[in-house]
């Protein structure tokens, strides 16, 4: 018989998270996955023979090490290499790297700019400051701030702290901060265009936004306030890909005795009376609970899989409203070999890292120009990696995968999304590396293309938008998803939320599920199984 | 300086006197500073820092940041950045300066080589060309970095004279401490100052990169007849200690570098308070130095010596009288020349005052088994070393 203290919808990083937390303080947990697979935007799988793709995440460093810790990640099977460096390949044939060895980062910084490689310093000390800031509240419940709960005050006061523990001018740098563009906010460092449109890049990730919109430099934190073994800013490889981390929350999570069901979509959250009673999955199948947790976004937990009469017509208006737009794609490769980039001299270990082809500020914002018209970059920025190079798990013997995500993708192009313009968009991405390296396209086994459509119908993200939703200030923090919703309960009494869509969003961070979890154990009066911060100090 | 496109295989550069060190290098104990490689010792400690106290040293100076600024309005742009006065600044004359952001907080240290009429050297311990053309604007200034271009030796010890002399460099018995000359060795020229990290008598010499081995090799042919040792940062920061010189980035954070708000700290905060002309008209930081002058001391970095003869690291200091914790020390050392442990502590005052009685919790190692024991510690208020020898002109001759 179906008895279970919890169901999850959705087997996102997320949801796995949030269940393994309930399921360890001894509840009776479900997931529901609605695809065949685990793992939601943080899954890998093998389309190819012989080729795992991280289909769409691909590199790992929100994630918080507390959970980390709290779920015994490493014994289930989790590594994370540091990913050592990122670069940019010039039109004039030259590249700038930025590497992790202190002294090759700053003399390559200096080969473009002597001023900017100082800057440098001043640079990762303000990002480091910020980074600290916002990383003491990843892990904690976003306070209310009209509530007059003792709780939401002791949040309140502990975030009002946190601020003050910054000097005047350092409080009016971190506002201007929230609402600069990453260009602006760049430019007060560096001068050199390559070096400026390098450290951008981060910025649009994701963003329906580009590199000049007011709100991009806010990104660029989210982007830098992970870590990899307290490196902050480092990004780091999941072996095996992203599926890993899913793979090893589901291995925890199933240690403690939870249960997982894919192929097992949920057509609607079941209510009586302003509680919830279940879920009804698509199949029409029933499973009844006191406590549903929805992983998926704002947009499709209150718009699709809730019935509206059974909410506030405030939420529907807000979740209607919600900022949520695609503006990514992905593309997966599987290469017969490793390609060359003449443009790097032999040896050179700047193809372990990121690699990117946009080496203007004007590039990146006509990238832009092209997704407001609805239709994809012509000349897209790329974030491309080929992990077969320290990862043989993923590729045969001799042979590399290679992931490039793509900014900007548009939602709805003109006429709408067909396989041939999916194919195009495609083949827009594979000429661009085609550019820099002359034997990469005779290298391509198979592609896997990914537009905001395929992430929409595969991974369920409304738009393909890959946060969850913008993560501009207006749906960040105790706004996020809406206001007076941020503490992960919904409208209806034993509805909770824990996907990318609420506190602190989107990337593979964990962070969402796990708060989550802890107001669902305080409100069922249950031991709190999710970690505590480590302290940044 | 053109970078390579291959400079990503070394992480370390090499200096214009690598080869010379590396062949001398018994210990091959190298580390990075200012990214080339650099050696921690090359021989025994005690026999370098006997070079350095009793006969002559030699160290590396090149990966010392060195910035050329000249152009009409270079001084006003200097006495604007640093917080002295440098109206007595002269060509041929060196200056210890300090400078600061508009908080008043320091952002390094360095030395002053007005090499002629606008044209000055700028040598610091940090990067600091961004700082600098940030602070030009509104000037007719022209700043470079000449980090690689210039070679830089330092030769200290009590026989530093006799062994430049020999070594066929002309017209040092005259030249006074922060002085500077330009100067010839065998056929090279070469700009030679008196001045020094050491405490002891010494000079640097600057030279072209393309001259630096014949320099080097010129020195050593003296050591037949004058011992003369090659030193590293191990050695060097014993004798910086004893001499009472601070290291920016070491006994305090740099401004520009600091991350948590109250951790970096003033030109009075590290007692360099004596740098600091309020009168000399607006500099960088004035306003905020002039608050912070009237407001009670909030706490120094403070010369102390620490009872006893266990070896000092980092310790944690407690005002014996409140048996509170009120500072850390930040550099120490064993000084071999006065039998005592010397070390540089950041202290908090209590009510603008130094606390009289401080103790020291010292903790360590003895067959790799931890003790810990209580010392006194006594304020000095004067560098622990400075002999006379030091700024005796001319210099004795060995
Ligand atoms: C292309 C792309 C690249 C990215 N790159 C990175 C990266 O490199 N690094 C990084 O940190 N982050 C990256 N992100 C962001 C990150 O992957 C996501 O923010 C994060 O994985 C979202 O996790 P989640 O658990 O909150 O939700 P999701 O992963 O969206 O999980 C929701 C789950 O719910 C399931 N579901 C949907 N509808 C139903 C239903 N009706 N019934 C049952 N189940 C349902 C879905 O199938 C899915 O498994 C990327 C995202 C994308 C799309």
């Amino acid at each position: 018989m179906n008895n279970y203290d919890a169901i999850v919808i959705g087997a996102g990083h997320n949801g796995l998270t949030n269940a393994a937390f309930l399921a360890k303080a001894g509840l009776r947990v479900l997931v529901l996955e609605r695809n065949p697979y685990i793992g939601g935007a943080s899954t890998s799988r093998e389309l190819h023979k012989g080729w795992k793709y991280s289909n769409a995440s691909y590199v790992c460093s929100l994630f918080r090490p507390e959970i980390y810790n709290a779920l015994d990640l490493g014994r289930h099977g989790l590594r994370v290499i540091p990913v050592n460096s990122s670069m940019t390949f010039k039109q004039d044939g030259d590249y700038f790297g930025s590497y992790t060895q202190p002294n090759i980062r700053r003399r390559e910084i200096m080969r473009h700019s002597p001023r900017d490689a100082d800057a440098v310093v001043r640079f990762d000390a303000d990002v480091l400051r910020w980074c600290k800031l916002v990383r003491g509240f990843l892990l904690r419940t976003p306070p209310n701030p009209g509530s007059l709960k003792p709780r939401d005050i002791f949040e309140l006061a502990y975030l009002m702290k946190k601020f003050y523990e910054l000097t005047e001018a350092q409080i009016y740098e971190f506002i201007r901060f929230f609402t600069m563009s990453i260009a602006e906010y760049l430019e007060n460092y560096f001068e050199n265009e390559t070096v400026l449109t390098h450290y951008s890049g981060g910025s649009i990730i994701g963003t329906g936004l580009g590199v000049y919109s007011p709100g991009t430099a806010y990104v660029l934190l989210h982007h830098a306030m992970g870590d990899v073994d307290g490196n902050v800013g480092a990004w780091g490889f999941a072996r095996g890909g992203m599926g890993s981390v899913a793979k090893a929350l589901a291995g925890a999570f199933q240690s403690y005795g939870g249960e997982i069901r894919s192929d097992a979509e949920v057509a609607k959250i079941t209510v009586a009376g302003n509680k919830v009673t279940g879920v009804e999955l698509a199949s029409g199948e029933k499973i009844a609970a006191k406590v549903v947790v929805s992983n998926l976004d704002a947009k499709r937990t209150f718009l699709q899989i809730m019935d509206e009469a059974d909410l506030p017509p405030k939420v529907v208006q807000r979740a209607r409203n919600f900022k949520i737009r695609g503006s990514s794609g992905k593309v997966n490769i599987a290469l017969d070999g490793m390609p060359t980039f003449p443009a790097l001299p032999e040896g050179s270990t700047l193809t372990q890292g990121h690699m990117h082809f946009t080496d203007t500020l004007k590039r990146l914002e006509l990238a832009y120009d092209d997704w407001k018209e609805d239709r994809w970059s012509a000349d897209p920025y790329c974030d491309m990696l080929i992990p077969s190079q320290y990862d043989p798990s993923m590729a045969p013997q001799g042979k590399h995968m290679m992931t490039v995500f793509v900014q900007y993708c548009p939602v709805n192009p003109d006429g709408g999304w067909t396989d041939e313009k999916r194919d195009q968009f495609g083949q827009t991405v594979i000429d661009q590396i085609g550019d820099y390296s002359p034997d990469f396209k005779d290298l391509v086994l198979h592609a896997e293309i990914r537009t905001p459509r395929e992430l929409e119908n595969e991974i369920g993200l409304t738009e393909g938008n890959i946060f969850q939703g913008e993560l501009t200030f207006d749906q960040l923090a105790f706004n996020r998803p809406f206001p007076g919703y941020a503490q992960y309960r919904g409208p209806v009494k034993g509805m909770y939320m824990s996907g990318s869509s609420t506190h602190p969003g989107g990337g593979v961070m964990g962070a969402p599920g796990a708060n989550s979890a802890r107001e669902i154990l305080k409100d069922l009066r249950k031991p709190d199984t999710t970690p505590e911060a480590y302290s940044d100090d | 300086m053109t970078i390579n496109k291959e400079h990503f295989r070394r992480a370390l550069q090499h200096s214009p006197f690598h080869s010379r060190l590396a062949a001398l290098s018994l210990t091959e104990e190298w580390t990075g500073w200012n990214g080339y490689k650099a050696a921690r010792t090359l021989d025994k400690l005690s026999t370098e820092y006997f070079a350095v106290r009793s006969s002559c040293s030699v160290m590396d100076l090149t990966p010392m940041e060195k910035y050329r600024i000249s152009g009409k309005d270079a001084f006003r742009f200097l006495d604007r950045l640093v917080t002295r006065d440098l109206s007595k600044l002269k060509p041929g004359m060196v200056t210890y300066v300090v400078w600061c952001n508009d908080d008043g907080k320091l952002i390094d240290d360095g030395t002053l080589f007005q090499l002629d009429e606008d044209q000055y050297r700028l040598c610091s311990q940090h990067h600091q060309l961004d700082w600098l053309l940030i602070s030009s604007i509104g000037f007719d200034v022209n700043i470079e970095v000449e980090t690689h271009e210039v070679a830089a030796l330092a030769v200290q010890g009590p026989t530093a004279y006799s062994i430049l002399t020999e070594a066929g460099i002309d017209g040092l018995a005259d030249l006074k401490p922060f002085g500077i000359a330009q100067l010839q060795c065998n056929g090279f020229p070469l700009v030679v100052s008196r001045t020094g990290y050491t405490g002891d008598l010494g000079y640097e010499l600057w030279v072209d990169p393309k001259h630096a081995e014949s320099l080097w090799d010129a020195l050593f042919a003296i050591k037949p007849r004058l011992d003369i040792h090659p030193i590293g940062l191990s050695t060097l920061e014993m004798v910086r200690i004893e001499a009472g010189f601070i290291m920016p980035g070491f006994d305090f954070n740099t401004a520009e570098s600091t991350i948590r708000a109250d951790y970096d700290r003033s030109p009075y905060e590290v007692g360099l308070g004596w740098l600091v002309n309020l009168d000399k008209g607006h500099f960088t930081g004035r306003q905020a130095l002039l608050a912070e002058k009237a407001r009670p001391v909030k706490r120094r970095l403070t010369k102390i010596y620490v009872d006893g003869n266990k070896p000092v690291r980092e310790a944690f200091i407690f005002d014996a009288k409140h048996g509170k914790q009120i500072g850390e020390i930040k550099c120490a050392t064993w000084s071999p020349i006065l039998k005592a442990n010397l070390a540089i502590a950041d202290i908090e005052f209590v009510n603008g005052k130094l606390p009289p009685q401080l103790w020291a919790r010292v903790d360590y190692q003895r067959e790799l088994k931890w003790l810990s024991i209580w010392a006194e510690c006594r304020v000095s208020d004067k560098p622990f070393y400075t002999p006379e020898h030091r700024s005796a002109t001319p210099p004795a001759n060995f």
